[in-house]
């Protein structure tokens, strides 16, 4: 108790240098929780798919679509659970910065295939299935667009119907719940029926096939014999664990993210440089105090001990403040960012991770004073004054 | 006011030649500030260079007609009657007779990337022989031009340099189909380096496509033909289209990923500018007080707070704006031309792009030095200037 009150009023004696220093060491760390939680956001697609679901897309490209007769192929393969097909509607409301992912499905297999991650009520989902045109929506459609049950909404899609026409009509016949906490909750799904019904061209193509297998131990064997199965033909498949999807994904943008955290981690280091050199400025100028305190009678432990925790403290101090505005930033930012970057949180290790670094930083920066401490010759140092 | 003004000098003089006595501090200072602008300019042309990029090739002669509703050439679809209704409007340039309109395919394929483990989708579009016509800058710069009706990509400078296997000479396989790479080209810059090309009608067979394209570039035969042309799409019931220029509809494409670029990078910069300026008033206080006796002893003799405190301003000016050179100067060593490649959302595909530090860039990095150096140096010099003689000239 008594060594904490000298060194907060340690800390006191300069207090426009210690505000700064503190400052700094918030600053750096409110950049670290914002950039953790941006990249883990990007990531998470990988994180929340499961392991036990395969993707099966056309070997060209995600966009070459797979024949209809795949399905029932695929189901029948030993080590499948069970299978379902989904379409890329790509669509926009009113307006073409209005976009948001739209999926035609077959509406049981579908949430049977994600229950763990979404699910939708009984009596919606009876409803839905009577309803032709109905479609579902997750919450964060329903806050963006302030829709509700019962609206009829029209969309323009990239698939024209029947006539030419690329306006589509849809009545909103429910609202999925995620029981995930990162589900993704943006998108909307639409009967695959109808879809394939009106539209003028690309009849029976489905865009990928979503797969549960069995065991998730089989899922490579599972992988290898689906693309086996249409190996040689017009359309080959490329089959890989939804997490490796949702990963490749992710790669994809690349050097982007990398650039950035790197550009970003070279910023938290040299603000803790610039901090860290006052910090231990501080403590150059105090040497002769520290003569004179193993003078009274401390030991050059306690002296070394008293350089180190002040040291410390003061990175504690701010850059527990830093992460508690990074939390508070994210925690604001992440409602209004559902609907273009889902999941976006700071995570309890990433905030452990923060403290092992603050006391890193504290160790880093009181370590030389400190041992400077310790060896002090206390004649030499006073003489110093 | 004259001796005011040699009096600044004086002390400014003075304190710069005194400069080297406080150099950890003052290295500290300057370090922080090169850093953060070195990063202030990097994001940017990250921005300015994708920027670049996206827009440069766009013609503002050049139309794109795509299906009405279509967001992006991908997703954007017409048969060949359309296109050919499209080459026989009024308004449409012409080259020895025959209209200067290309119909063309954007598709994407899955091509292993250079330097990561990983495939990417590569853009691929197929043409005919009026493509080349349409995009001035188009020039093949290895190898030939693919011959019509065979199996033959031409790939841009770009695309070569991420996907691998693009070498002249090597076959790649994309589903059933092989391919042999017969020429590389160049375009302005633009975004179709990004690109694989090849004949249209061999890509409608391989994928599929029937005799349907998905967009038509068409040149005007006047600059300022825009409008009619687009009325008299509008007005004729057989077409379902929407008309952009070229320029308006790339701005359109690199509109997201900017902004998303810009929306992180200006807050990180605010916070990583606020930094540096604490890290510069810490190192301004340090240095006054290290003066402490000094300026006292300055003050006694006659000289005024006003010259005391301009001193300290300028020197944390010149220590942030060498900062700020370094910064500026490393950011353009390292970064200028630097090569990487992203998705771009709104066309699904991969975007090939160098990082642009341009002058422009570099004045508002040097600038941003400035304004981090005076309000750094602000307070210290009120503080300079208010020393009271008497007791700083006790000071130790």
């Amino acid at each position: 108790m008594y060594y904490l009150q000298f060194l907060l009023s340690n800390l006191g004696r300069k207090k426009m240098r210690t505000t700064l220093t503190l400052l700094s060491i918030m600053i750096a760390f409110l950049l670290f929780g914002l950039l953790r939680s941006l990249a883990a956001a990007f990531d998470q697609g990988a994180e929340i798919a499961g392991e036990d679901r395969l993707v099966s897309i056309n070997k060209i490209s995600l966009i070459q679509p797979l024949p209809e007769s795949y399905l029932p192929k695929v189901q029948a393969l030993a080590g499948v659970d069970k299978a379902t097909s989904a379409n890329w509607f790509g669509g926009y409301y009113q307006e073409p910065k209005n976009q948001f992912p739209q999926f035609p499905i077959i509406a049981e297999d579908y949430f049977e295939i994600y229950k763990e991650m979404i699910s939708l009520p009984d009596e919606q989902m009876q409803a839905w299935k009577k309803n032709r045109i109905g479609v579902v929506i997750g919450k964060a459609l329903v806050d963006r667009f302030k829709w509700s049950i019962g609206d009829r909404v029209s969309l323009k899609g990239m698939f024209p119907r029947e006539g030419g026409s690329t306006t589509w009509e849809f009545e909103i016949s429910g609202i999925y719940e995620a029981k995930s906490k990162s589900a993704d909750t943006s998108a909307m799904l639409m009967h695959y029926d109808y879809f394939d019904e009106a539209r003028q061209y690309g009849k029976g193509d489905l865009g990928w096939l979503i797969v549960r297998v069995n065991d998730p131990k089989q899922s490579a064997q599972v992988a290898a014999a689906i693309d086996a199965l249409f190996a040689n033909s017009p359309a080959e498949t490329k089959t890989s664990s939804e997490k490796e999807f949702a990963k490749s994904f992710a790669k994809q943008f690349g050097d982007i993210g990398l650039i950035t955290t790197l550009i970003l981690g070279a910023v938290f280091f040299t603000m803790l440089l610039v901090a860290g050199n006052t910090m231990a400025q501080s403590f150059r100028e105090r040497i002769p105090e520290l003569a004179i305190l193993k003078t009274l009678g401390f030991s050059d432990f306690a002296v070394m001990l008293m350089v180190l925790s002040e040291a410390i403290l003061i990175s504690l101090i701010g850059g527990l403040a830093g992460l508690m505005l990074a939390k508070f930033f994210i925690t604001g930012a992440a409602e209004s960012m559902a609907a273009t970057l889902p999941g976006l949180t700071l995570s309890n290790t990433m905030l452990l991770f923060g403290v092992g670094l603050m006391f890193l930083f504290g160790l880093l920066t009181g370590i030389i004073p400190a041992l400077q401490g310790l060896q002090l010759n206390i004649v030499a140092a006073l003489r110093r004054r | 006011m004259f001796n005011a003004i040699t009096q600044i000098i004086v002390v400014t003089l003075m304190n710069l030649r005194n400069l080297p006595q406080r150099l950890g501090t003052s290295a500290v200072a300057v370090f922080g500030v090169a850093c953060v602008v070195g990063v202030f300019i990097a994001v940017l042309s990250m921005a300015s260079g994708f920027q670049r990029t996206m827009v440069s090739a766009g013609a503002e002669d050049v139309l794109i007609l795509m299906r009405a509703g279509a967001t992006s050439e991908m997703s954007s679809g017409m048969g060949y009657d359309q296109t050919q209704l499209i080459a026989n409007l009024p308004g449409i340039a012409k080259l020895e007779g025959k209209p200067l309109s290309s119909p063309e395919l954007f598709v994407i394929v899955d091509v292993p990337m250079r330097t990561k483990d990983t495939n990417a989708n590569a853009p691929l579009r197929g043409v005919e022989p009026m493509a080349f016509e349409v995009r001035e800058s188009f020039k093949i710069i290895e190898g030939r031009n693919f011959e019509p009706g065979k199996n033959e990509l031409i790939v841009g400078r770009a695309a070569q340099t991420q996907f691998a296997n693009l070498a002249v000479g090597s076959v790649v396989k994309f589903g059933q189909n092989q391919w042999t790479v017969v020429g590389a080209f160049e375009a302005g810059g633009g975004l179709a380096e990004s690109e694989l090309w090849c004949d249209a009608k061999i890509l409608q067979n391989a994928y599929r496509r029937g005799n349907s394209y998905q967009i038509v570039r068409a040149k005007l035969d006047d600059k300022n033909g825009f409008a009619a042309v687009k009325d008299a799409i509008a007005a004729d019931p057989k077409f379902n289209l929407d008309v952009k220029r070229e320029a308006d509809y790339l701005a359109e494409q690199s509109e997201p990923l900017s902004k998303f670029i810009k929306m992180v990078g200006y807050p990180l910069a605010f916070l990583m500018a606020l930094g540096a300026i604490f890290g510069a008033v810490n190192t301004m206080y340090t240095s006054v007080s290290n003066r402490t006796r000094e300026i006292a002893t300055l003050r006694a003799i006659g000289f005024g707070s006003t010259p005391v405190a301009i001193s300290t301003l300028v020197e944390s000016l010149v220590l942030a704006v060498i900062g700020g050179l370094i910064g500026a100067l490393i950011a353009y060593l390292v970064f200028n031309g630097y090569t990487v490649s992203t998705l771009n959302f709104a066309s699904f595909s991969q975007v090939v792009f160098d990082f642009a530090v341009t002058p422009d860039l570099l004045i508002q990095g040097v600038v941003f030095a400035i304004v981090i150096g005076f309000i750094g140096g602000f307070f210290p010099a009120i503080r300079a200037a208010r020393l009271p003689v008497a007791t700083a000239l006790r000071e130790v």
